[in-house]
């Protein structure tokens, strides 16, 4: 199975990563040929199986809705690329 | 002493025949002198190690000492460790350094264990090979005599040549299709993937959070059992982590095999296996014979299926674990960003290597409008189809055994520039991490001077009699105490 050009540059899109043009060119080959390996799939007869997400089919464990952690926005923060205030910094979103 | 194993090296301590602080700065010594030649370690935390030594010497002079008190290893650079930097082998992280402790590194500090640092593993975790790593290629010791530069498997790597090399006697790895097991195969070394949920994954960076395992590598199924000691047990942090009692690992290894049902399963002595592995691992399992258990041949008519459904499930798990990296909050962030477009663009295309990009793609198709039920939704079903096989098999025999890799480490720039043909390498691997069942990988002979590991298989939370059975192994065999050249 092929995946085109275009569906490369969309996804990459949606993956928020910058993609160049020599770049899809790579992509295309590999990742059809990745997509080629899934294919097989196809072949298998899943009719009346369910979907399985976890291996022991465990359920959602709950706890008490009680505060357990600490504010630790200083050690958090210490680590980000921009700070100020107590604010994480981005680029201007909205002018 | 560097080449003795955990259990040999806590009786030294316990005898007082040497303190925490000497052993680890011998370690320490050997490390920054040996190391070099493998690139086993992307940091070696000598300071904090020193003064974890420190202050297992006092715990044991409280008489509070454990097993693990002032004994050496190292950690997989994806455990999070608080206060030293932790990369998961990516540009993205390299000046990461983790505000807090992984449940496992929690664990083994509770437990007085000195951590020398951090090794080397492909980039999150994606790779058979350890060549994907922003930090470089490790070489596997073995082969390095003939001056072959081979690789040590991946993607715990680094762990496996470390503990191959002798630079620490044991570290913990994880595992998502193979990642403790093949490079513990291919480096000679012993090697444990628990059942899923049986050791927390809290602090362990996500890779695919259906199927990563925290778990032992060292020399030794002693060790390993050692490991597990402090590793398994339920967390609340985690919430797929299974609340069951945790045994103790080492009370079983003398347990006699006779009786022991063994199965075959024909699909993993296929035509991908070479001629000299599969001699050397039915020579494995003939020793197998002598101690009493018996083998038959079983099927699991879907394992052909697990390589296409990991490649659907593990990849769309990655893409949705990886967006949290975005350059807001931690890690990487490209310079002088336009826009916000652009510094999630550039951060994300700067910050990751090409490997985790192509699956971070793949998975990304996969989810989307369209693909989610042709893709996701189908793996899912398969992956219930090979649980299926796994449940079915074990109705019938106690174990099953085979191969963990077709071939013996491959060298190094063979294989990375085809994703394809690197995937395959863990054809034997995958499946059980599909079904979340427990396998070792265990020392069984060599062809050409290169290890071969033997696959032992096993039902859900069998851990132990996993390590019974290849304790019991390496009491009539001595591969796993070669030492590379």
């Amino acid at each position: 199975m092929s995946i085109s050009r275009e569906d490369i540059e969309k996804v990459a899109v949606l993956a928020r990563i910058k993609v160049d043009g020599e770049q899809v060119s790579a992509l295309e080959k590999d990742l059809g040929n990745i997509l080629d390996l899934v294919d097989q799939l196809s072949a298998a007869d899943t009719d009346s199986v369910e979907p399985m997400a976890h291996p022991l089919d465990a359920v959602q464990q709950l706890r008490p809705d009680v505060v357990t952690e600490t504010n630790q926005r200083e050690a958090f923060q210490a680590i980000a690329p921009a700070t100020e205030d107590g604010l994480y910094l981005v680029p201007k979103v909205i002018e | 002493m560097h080449n003795k194993s955990v259990a040999e090296l806590s009786r030294e301590l316990e005898s007082g025949k040497i303190s925490s602080v000497e052993l680890t700065q011998q370690f320490l010594d050997r490390l920054k002198h040996e190391d070099g030649k493998y690139n086993s370690f992307i940091t070696i935390s000598d300071e904090q190690a020193l003064a974890e030594a420190k202050a297992a010497d006092e715990m044991r002079a409280a008489g509070k000492a454990t097993v693990w008190t002032g004994v050496p290893f190292a950690h997989k650079d994806i455990f999070c460790t608080n206060g030293i930097r932790t990369t998961c082998g990516s540009r993205m992280l390299e000046n990461f350094v983790p505000p807090y402790d992984a449940t496992v590194t929690a664990n083994f500090k509770a437990a007085g264990a000195v951590c020398l640092g951090k090794t080397n593993m492909d980039e999150f975790a994606m790779g058979s090979s350890n060549e994907s790593s922003f930090y470089g290629a490790v070489t596997n010791p073995w082969g390095m005599a003939s001056g072959d530069k081979r690789v040590p498997g991946g993607s715990s790597g680094g762990s496996a040549a470390a503990v191959a090399a002798r630079l620490v006697p044991a570290a913990t790895g994880t595992d998502t299709g193979g990642s403790i097991r093949q490079p513990a195969a291919l480096c000679g070394i012993t090697g444990l993937k628990p059942t899923y949920g049986r050791v927390s994954r809290y602090g362990m960076i996500a890779f695919a959070s259906s199927l990563d395992q925290g778990g032992p590598m060292a020399r030794t199924a002693e060790d390993a059992a050692l490991m597990m000691n402090v590793m398994a047990g339920h967390d609340p942090k985690d919430s797929t982590c299974i609340d069951r009692e945790v045994p103790d690992y080492t009370a079983t290894l003398n347990e006699p095999l006779k009786g022991l049902k063994i199965g075959l399963p024909k699909e993993y002595f296929s035509d991908q296996l070479s001629p000299a592995m599969e001699e050397q691992v039915r020579n494995a399992i003939r020793e197998y014979e002598k101690l009493g258990a018996t083998v038959k041949e079983v099927s699991l008519p879907n394992a052909k299926l697990a390589i296409a459904a990991y490649y659907v499930i593990a990849p769309a798990e990655a893409s949705a674990n990886l967006s949290r990296f975005d350059g807001v909050r931690y890690g990487y962030r490209c310079d002088d960003p336009k826009d916000l477009m652009d510094m999630y663009t550039r951060t994300r295309a700067e910050g990751f290597g090409n490997e985790v990009k192509r699956r971070i793609l793949v998975g990304t198709y996969a989810l989307s409008a369209g693909y989610f039920d042709a893709y996701y939704l189908k793996a899912q079903k398969v992956r219930r189809l090979i649980q299926q096989d796994f449940i079915n098999a074990f109705k019938e025999v106690d174990v099953l055994m085979s191969p963990v890799s077709p071939t013996p480490a491959f060298r190094q720039g063979e294989k990375n520039t085809d994703p394809v043909s690197m995937y395959l390498e863990d054809v034997f691997t995958i499946a059980i991490n599909l079904a979340g069942i427990p396998a070792m990988s265990v020392p069984a002979g060599f062809v050409d001077g290169l290890p071969v590991g033997l696959q032992i298989i096993g039902d859900y939370f069998s851990e132990a009699r996993l390590l019974n059975a290849a304790h019991q192994f390496q009491q009539v065999t001595d591969w796993h105490q070669r030492e590379p050249q």
